[in-house]
């Protein structure tokens, strides 16, 4: 058994024993079990299983889709910078990229799929398309981009040494590298659109005066700090990963060199990102807001929404990081890299809850009351089994595939 | 946003509200004899105030001040019928909201809403409603259902729509008698014709010489939530101030209700 094992897992590398990789995938396979069952009876006996309501109309799905698309957003922006950029330094996290965004989206996906109504109606919006409508943009991008991650993903199997014995698979492996530059530019291209109608999809809620804002053409200024946003996260997120899988497995994966490139290029873009999203806010109390017959001040008045989330935000999880990111000497210390790589991923997530949670919960009714909202536990099992699924489609990949090319070099 | 054609030969309308809330004592009979047209099933026994179908909400408000010169009003709430960029219609993805051109009706098509919830976010009124369960009537009850109206099933979207099957029956009605416009008074909606108080009219406010359109342009008329710009079609009227300012602004909270 254990041979058979190592057979089919990459060359010149160490992974630990079945045993040992049984008992870390079982308690994640457990918890996918409790979170599909909790699915099912969403599925089954209908969305009454969640916490939401007709004014809490989304909950934590959408918050989870919201965010990790964003923290997929490596997938593409790495993509992009490697092959049209021609960024080599990293190759050496390209493929972990590509698995992490193949989760995200798909993953994001499945929860959409349960929460929605009526699931057997998917296509609908591919026949009876509302071209005016953000979600329809988005449905179309993620389709398309999460099929052109899946063809990404492939070559990565395909490069698995069982896989590689059937040369057919090596022909059609190689075909299929040789695409990777136009993929990652169709997949830049898709990620931009749906990154941007993603935040288009509450910017443009001309009636729900908190997320309203105001852009360029028919785009609001959300779309454009949606796509810079995930563009920031994204290789924060790797970096993240990578670091946290390096420490799970024990194992150098990546050159010293590679990190601080990640937490370098997520911090200029994060800057850049918290310099517009600050000008965007001041545009909003001061303009947007008001012409509507809101002052902004009314909207952090409902406690536990107050000013501070704001700050939060824009600051501690935001300019704090850049900063962090931006100083060479900051960047070259691991605990500064990585704290400063999840200040950046939770700036991300809390961007996402404010959009998607705060602005319903605000009333715009002036007799109307500000609402709270818990997720039931089926809702919870849901976005858990999500989580669970991602580490263990991981943990699977990382164990049989090569996700960090460096990681053979490295251990010799 | 879809919109379908006008009729042929028909000049179109644009259906609206005029609701006195000086007139309105809060009593609900307009919510019972909406849900009761529009086949709006019972809430069952896990239903909550904020999962139950209510096409038509009547809201109280009160003017804060103590014992003895406290005072309540009422509001109801219904689908506003916005006439400009309608926030629900532009969003929805797979064209399930209609926004007729001929009647100015925001109208939902069940059979082809997905159940993403968009439109709910989208409406500032939260005047839309989701089927979180079956729709399921008690035994012998089912035979209070009104024919000209399609029960909607779990999973799916629905708001008022000016009670749809009426003016379909009144078209068949004036079509029958040689007409094709209809007379002022031929088409109401169930709240209308079920307020005790009169508190309610409806007509075309295109109509100048109609009651609806003379109450829209009354001085104590207003509309909730103007200032985004949506047009709503539903007029309120009161002549008492503090209605109309806990109608119209934004309470300044500090703490959560």
């Amino acid at each position: 058994m254990p041979d058979v094992d190592t057979q089919r897992m990459p060359r010149g590398v160490r992974r630990s024993s079945p045993r040992q990789f049984l008992l870390w995938i079982l308690p994640w396979c457990a918890l996918l079990a409790f979170g599909l069952y909790g699915a099912g009876l969403c599925l089954v006996k209908g969305l009454n299983q969640t916490n939401m309501d007709n004014r809490f109309a989304f909950g934590l799905w959408i918050f989870l889709d919201l965010t990790v698309i964003a923290l997929g957003a490596g997938a593409f922006f790495t993509g992009f910078l490697l092959y049209i950029f021609k960024k080599n330094e990293l190759k050496a996290v390209i493929n972990s990229a590509v698995v992490i965004g193949f989760i995200c989206y798909s993953g994001a996906v499945a929860a959409l799929l349960v929460d929605v109504g009526q699931p057997l109606r998917f296509w609908f919006t591919f026949w009876h398309p509302n071209v005016h409508s953000m979600l329809t943009e988005v449905t179309f991008c993620i389709s398309c981009y999460l099929t052109v991650l899946f063809i990404e993903y492939i070559p990565i199997l395909l490069k698995n040494r069982k896989m590689r014995q059937v040369p057919s698979f090596l022909v059609f492996e190689f075909e299929l590298h040789k695409l990777m530059p136009v993929l990652a530019g169709v997949g830049t291209f898709l990620s931009f659109f749906h990154q941007g109608s993603l935040g288009g999809l509450y910017g443009v809620l001309r009636a729900r005066p908190f997320a309203f804002r105001e852009g360029f053409a028919i785009w609001p200024s959300t779309f454009f700090l949606f796509i810079l946003s995930a563009a920031a996260a994204g290789p924060a997120f790797i970096l993240l990963t990578t670091w946290l899988v390096s420490k799970i497995s024990r194992k150098p994966l990546v050159r010293p060199e590679v990190l601080p490139l990640l937490g370098r290029i997520s911090g200029i873009l994060l800057l850049a990102y918290i310099l517009l999203k600050a000008i965007d806010t001041l545009v909003w109390i001061n303009s947007t807001s008001p012409a509507r017959g809101f002052a902004a001040h009314q909207f952090y008045a409902w406690k536990p929404f107050g000013a501070w989330i704001l700050f939060v935000e824009i600051v501690a999880f935001g300019l704090l990081p850049a900063l962090i990111l931006l100083r060479r000497r900051l960047r070259q210390s691991t605990p500064w890299l990585v704290s400063a790589a999840g200040l950046v991923c939770l700036g991300i997530a809390t961007n996402r809850f404010v959009l998607t949670i705060q602005t319903l919960a605000l009333p715009t009714l002036p007799f109307d009351r500000f609402l709270t909202y818990l997720p039931s536990w089926q809702e919870t099992a849901t976005f858990l089994a999500v989580a669970a699924y991602g580490v263990l489609v991981y943990s699977l990949s990382f164990r049989y595939l090569t996700l960090f090319p460096q990681e053979k070099d490295l251990s010799c | 946003m879809n919109t379908t054609s006008s009729r042929p030969g028909t000049k179109p309308a644009r259906y609206g509200m005029a609701v006195d809330l000086d007139r309105c004592t809060g009593c609900g009979a307009c919510m019972i004899a909406c849900a009761v047209e529009n086949n709006v099933a019972p809430a069952g026994p896990d239903a909550t105030p904020r999962t139950g179908i209510t096409w038509m909400r009547v809201y109280q408000i009160s003017n804060g001040a103590p014992f003895p010169d406290s005072r309540a009003a009422f509001v109801p709430i219904l689908c506003q019928q916005c006439g400009k960029d309608t926030p629900c219609a532009a969003v929805c993805p797979q064209e399930a909201v209609e926004v007729d051109p001929a009647t100015g009706i925001v109208d939902q098509m069940p059979q082809r809403c997905l159940g993403c919830r968009y439109c709910m976010t989208a409406c500032p009124y939260h005047a839309r409603y989701f089927n979180w369960w079956d729709p399921r009537w008690p035994p012998g009850m089912e035979k209070t259902l009104n024919p000209d109206v399609a029960p909607r099933m779990r999973g799916v979207v629905e708001k008022c729509n000016f009670c749809h099957g009426r003016l379909h029956a009144a078209r068949d009605r004036a079509a029958a008698a040689g007409r094709r416009e209809l007379l002022p008074g031929e088409y109401v909606p169930a709240c209308v014709e079920a307020c005790p108080a009169g508190a309610m009219v409806f007509g075309d406010l295109d109509d100048a010489a109609s009651e609806v359109a003379r109450l829209a342009r009354d001085g104590h008329s207003f509309r909730i939530l103007e200032r985004l710009g949506t047009e709503p079609k539903i007029y309120y009227r009161t002549a008492r101030p503090w209605v109309r300012q806990a109608a119209t602004q934004q309470r300044k909270e500090t703490a959560n209700a």
